[in-house]
């Protein structure tokens, strides 16, 4: 079965994001006021598995081997069918 | 001695240092492209500066992924050199010859200029022919060039003295204001856990001839070959 994987990799808290803080800073200059603004990448992949389990397995290893730098980075995996 | 240079896909400084090392220094140097792999052993490997595969996912993150990179982490694991420059130092952060990440730069916007470093171990094989808290001038260019790594990674590379560069001013003080990238305490050389792998965003290659305005840069392959020589 095919799985369709939804990877959010994003920075840890505390680490200082340049890009956000410019979008932020473009967006206040347009009059929207935002509170907090993050920027996270979106990959969706499509992982063929047996189950649920072993996909969301496969990707979080993606995740440890290429897709997020520990040292700033954190992501999440959500599985669906 | 021979050294080999290597050659990514968006690779652009590649033929600068293979000019310093060939023509400059008088080294035997092979421009090595990733796909032919390492087929010999080197005495210095340079990574050097550019974009490859166009900075995508993270800078040097993909470089990183190529079977060349896994010859020049064996390299490295004996005890070779390994000079990253820039791209060289983003790839080389990756792929964990040195600790921490270069990313993003705190005001995010491309940087080229010159810039005043001081020079915080002279015993390296990267650095024995400067002083300690000598100030040289050498170019950056980069737009992630932020060093980041956790506090117990940075208080270990300042005990076992494994910063070799810091950005500072024109007198030496390394101090907010020198700094133009927002890296952490300054540092822009750090050597891996040997001594043998120095990455570094700013540009030895660039300033290796006085006929471009500043050779400082010329006394890291210096320092290179010498050490290589003693061996």
């Amino acid at each position: 079965m095919i799985f369709d994987v939804k990877i959010i990799i994003s920075l840890k808290s505390g680490m200082l994001d340049p890009e956000a803080c410019a979008i932020q800073h473009a967006l206040s200059n347009l009059g929207f006021e935002t509170e907090y603004l993050t920027n996270s990448k979106l990959y969706n992949v499509g992982i063929k598995a047996e189950d649920a389990e072993s996909a969301k397995a496969r990707a979080e290893e993606m995740c440890g081997r290429l897709l997020a730098n520990p040292v700033i980075q954190s992501y999440s995996v959500e599985v669906t069918e | 001695m021979r050294f080999a240079v290597l050659q990514f896909g968006g690779s652009n400084c590649d033929k600068d240092a293979l000019h310093v090392l060939r023509d400059v220094c008088g080294v035997d140097t092979d421009l090595i492209w990733y796909r032919d792999g390492l087929k010999r052993d080197y005495d210095g490997i340079v990574i050097p500066g550019g974009f490859s595969y166009g900075d995508y996912l993270r800078a040097g993150a993909i470089a990183t992924r190529t079977p060349v990179m896994a010859d020049v982490v064996r390299h490295a694991d004996k005890g070779g050199l390994v000079l990253g420059i820039c791209n060289g130092a983003q790839i080389s952060a990756e792929s964990s010859l040195v600790p921490g990440v270069f990313t993003i730069n705190e005001y995010p916007k491309f940087i080229c200029r010159e810039v005043f470093l001081r020079v915080e171990n002279a015993d390296s094989p990267f650095t024995s022919a400067y002083s300690e808290g000598e100030v040289i001038r050498l170019p950056i260019a980069h737009k992630e060039g932020r060093y980041v790594a956790s506090p117990d990674d940075i208080a270990a590379l300042k005990a076992e003295k494994r910063v070799a560069f810091c950005f500072c001013d024109e007198d030496g003080e390394v101090t907010p204001e020198s700094n133009p990238n927002g890296t952490t305490d300054n540092i822009t050389g750090i050597l891996g856990k040997g001594g043998n792998v120095l990455a570094m965003m700013p540009h030895p290659e660039r300033a290796s001839e006085d006929v471009l305005g500043s050779s400082d840069g010329k006394k890291i392959f210096d320092s290179m070959i010498s050490y290589i020589e003693s061996l």
